[in-house]
């Protein structure tokens, strides 16, 4: 990509300017950047083979700690896939309450957004501001669920807990401050000047590039795509309601915050409906332990963008097979693609804007040796080889633990 | 021989210095803080910082250069501290006075930043190297507005030095009034000066870490925070001397309270203008710089000729 001769740069995988450890490398020509590398896989954490091995009901609160912030759209996207294969049709109560909280995670992980992409222009006040207001729905969200992030709200067949109409009323009430919140962070991002010089003009996708690179979410609808999963393929209670898909015409970083801050009102709308017409009944229904053998694919408008869950299931209660992905990775390409011949102190906006979540997007790692510009495909017996060795070069030995491992697995 | 000895060391030198100094970078952060919805740190914090920071390991890199790695903070710390002892602080005579000492008290104030490039610079670490050449950059674009509008201060005065100003102003009362906005341009450069937002550029966190300060560590990082503490107060007493000169002809415990007072609030200006705005980049602050603060600096120096030929021959 670029010649060693380059002035180049480690951003990450420890840097401030990112907010979970990944690794961009940047090659730079005084303040301008000539080309980014970036390479995943710093995050791995193996969740897919875990939830392989768990069964379906752990696997819940496993791919609710795929990412943090949206917690409660990954464990919805992987229940929606397997009470497809299963055949559960969930109550209406219940999806309701799954938009409510959705919606509620929306509004915080954009008031998050908002204050990260703050600090990384230098802006902290807006930082302080946000992550203040974001408060108001966290307390909300502790309220209903117990937690403020990790929910553990959803189950196959509905959800574990209701929102009765106290609650239903507090809600509305974090909603009247919010909302009047926003108004004014709408104001300061189309007015303030110093925020709008560092935000418009960089960082720009056009419209083709979207598609060509299938960026989603926020970023896709930040360049006129019109690209929403809660429209486009509804689910939960998001058919029965009305709402805007916000696009915007500006194409760059300023375009992506103002579709954030306008996509908070519609959040506060699709609860204040959601609310109003939450239907009765229970909240669930009995689910099987084991689900039939089938394969279904679930799509989710997570607060970054679409997440995709594909699970394959067996007729035992461990699924075959589990895949996650994330909306960071339809993003990550169109990050290099918009930092191409732009400044060093636009990368951290930039990179900030597709909202990324590199933990959640990381699933391989790919081994480089050093001065190698090509990675190295290992077999699953030759690495644990490897890794015995390694040990072994460490000064502790696996190689009797493994043996005995191996013994027992066997009986 | 000993009165100018504790002159220098202790009241209003190196002592009384380092505590005001401590001070106002207290209130500078704790008016941020509070502007932000934050409680802020306790007023002894910047002191125990620079307590603990003293305690800890000097790290210096294998690659730096290790002699102008250790000098540069001393350097920086002992240039903006001898800054402080030209400027007329509640009585027209400073510590030190002589014709010309305007330019020293600007050329003192810049020698921290070239100290903040030497040792970024010879740190080799590559956060650090772009860090440095941020700073050397920067520098180009403030200080001509910052020169141009202290001296059409002194131009108006007809004199070079510090205390001949503070002489003219005292006997032409509320002639500074002409030079607010001198005042204003001053504080804006002097907001680049300190590295404050808007224009923290060469030490932006999250662009490239903490700038020259990286490598930075322990006695060493001490002594740079308190070069820029002891700078902005040094700034703030420079533009308090020359925009809002008053209060100098009174009973010296009222003007040391006056000379407080201007300095904090010059501090607390700075505090508000970067809690109100986002870090600029390095090209928009240049043109910042050169399309609107030196205009404006070069229309208050025609006002001032104007004024000298109309009214002070």
């Amino acid at each position: 990509m670029h010649n060693s001769k380059d002035f180049k740069i480690p951003i990450g995988p420890q840097h401030p300017a990112l907010k979970e450890p990944e690794g961009f490398s940047v090659a730079l020509k005084g303040e301008k950047i000539l080309g980014v590398d970036i390479r995943l896989g710093y995050n791995h954490r193996g969740i897919e083979k875990a939830a392989e091995e768990r069964t379906y009901i752990q696997d819940i609160y496993l791919i609710e700690r795929v990412c943090g912030i949206c917690s409660h759209s990954h464990s919805t996207c992987f229940i929606q896939a397997v009470e497809e294969i299963a055949g559960l049709v969930i109550p209406a109560r219940a999806r309701y309450i799954r938009t409510i909280i959705g919606e509620l995670e929306r509004i915080h992980s954009h008031l998050l957004w908002l204050g990260v992409a703050g600090h990384e222009i230098g802006f902290d006040t807006l930082l302080m501001y946000s992550w203040r207001d974001r408060e108001v729905v966290m307390d909300i969200l502790a309220a209903i669920t117990g937690n403020r992030v990790n929910y553990g709200m959803n189950t196959f067949g509905g959800v574990r807990r209701d929102i009765n109409p106290e609650q239903s009323r507090e809600i509305l009430k974090a909603l009247d401050i919010l909302e009047e919140r926003t108004k004014y962070y709408i104001e300061i991002a189309t007015e303030e000047t110093t925020i709008i010089k560092r935000l418009s003009g960089v960082g720009v996708l056009s419209r083709e590039d979207v598609l060509r690179l299938d960026a989603v979410g926020p970023t896709a609808r930040a360049s006129g795509v019109k690209r929403d999963v809660r429209v486009d393929d509804s689910y939960a209670a998001y058919g029965e309601l009305t709402f805007d898909v916000i696009t915007d015409e500006a194409c760059d970083v300023y375009g992506r915050t103002v579709v954030r801050v306008k996509e908070l009102m519609e959040s506060y709308k699709i609860i204040r409906q959601a609310l109003k017409n939450l239907p009765d009944g229970p909240i669930a229904i009995k689910a099987p332990r084991k689900v039939p053998a089938g394969e279904a694919l679930s799509r989710y408008e997570a607060p970054r963008g679409e997440d995709v869950h594909y699970v394959q299931a067996n007729g035992t209660e461990k699924p075959q097979r589990v895949k996650i992905r994330a909306p960071t990775l339809a993003n990550v390409q169109a990050v290099k693609h918009m930092l191409r011949d732009r400044f060093l102190a636009d990368m951290p906006i930039v990179i900030a804007a597709i909202d990324p979540c590199f933990s959640c997007t990381d699933r391989m790692i790919a081994l480089k040796e050093q001065d190698c510009a090509k990675g190295k495909i290992i077999s699953w017996p030759a690495l644990h080889a490897y890794s015995l060795e390694w040990h072994k070069k460490q000064g502790i030995d696996f190689t009797e633990l493994n043996k005995k491992l191996a013994a027992r697995g066997q009986k | 021989m000993l009165g100018t000895l504790f002159y220098i060391l202790i009241f209003p030198g190196f002592i009384f210095l380092v505590s005001f100094a401590l001070a106002a970078e207290f209130i500078d952060r704790k008016i941020y803080a509070r502007l932000q919805n934050r409680v802020g740190p306790p007023w002894f914090q910047p002191a125990a910082d620079f307590i603990k920071l003293l305690a800890k390991e000097d790290v210096v890199p294998d690659e730096s250069n290790p002699k102008m790695f250790k000098v540069a903070p001393i350097f920086a710390l002992a240039a903006a501290m001898s800054a402080f002892f030209y400027i007329p602080l509640w009585k027209v005579n400073a510590l030190f006075s002589f014709n010309g000492d305007v330019i020293v008290v600007l050329y003192l104030l810049t020698l921290p930043t070239l100290a903040f490039f030497i040792g970024g610079w010879y740190s080799t670490s590559l956060y650090s190297r772009i860090g440095s050449v941020r700073s050397l950059t920067q520098l180009f674009a403030y200080e001509v507005p910052l020169f141009m509008g202290i001296l059409s201060s002194a131009l108006l005065a007809d004199t070079w030095s510090l205390k001949e100003m503070a002489v003219f102003y005292t006997a032409h009362p509320y002639t500074w009034a002409f030079n607010l906005l001198g005042f204003a341009v001053s504080l804006i450069s002097l907001l680049g000066k300190l590295e404050k937002v808007p224009f923290d550029i060469p030490e932006a966190e999250t662009e490239v870490v903490a700038g020259g300060f990286t490598e930075y560590s322990g006695r060493m990082l001490a002594f740079l925070r308190m070069t820029l503490d002891v700078e902005m107060v040094a700034g703030s007493a420079l533009l308090a001397v020359v925009f809002l000169p008053f209060g100098f002809n009174v009973n010296p415990a009222i003007g040391f309270v006056i000379f407080i007072i201007k300095v904090l609030f010059i501090v607390s200006l700075i505090s508000l203008l970067r809690t109100v705005f986002a870090r600029l980049r390095m090209d928009q602050m240049i043109n910042f710089c050169w399309k609107y603060l030196v205009p404006l600096a070069l229309l208050q120096l025609l006002v001032n000729l104007l004024l000298k030929g109309a009214f002070f021959r």
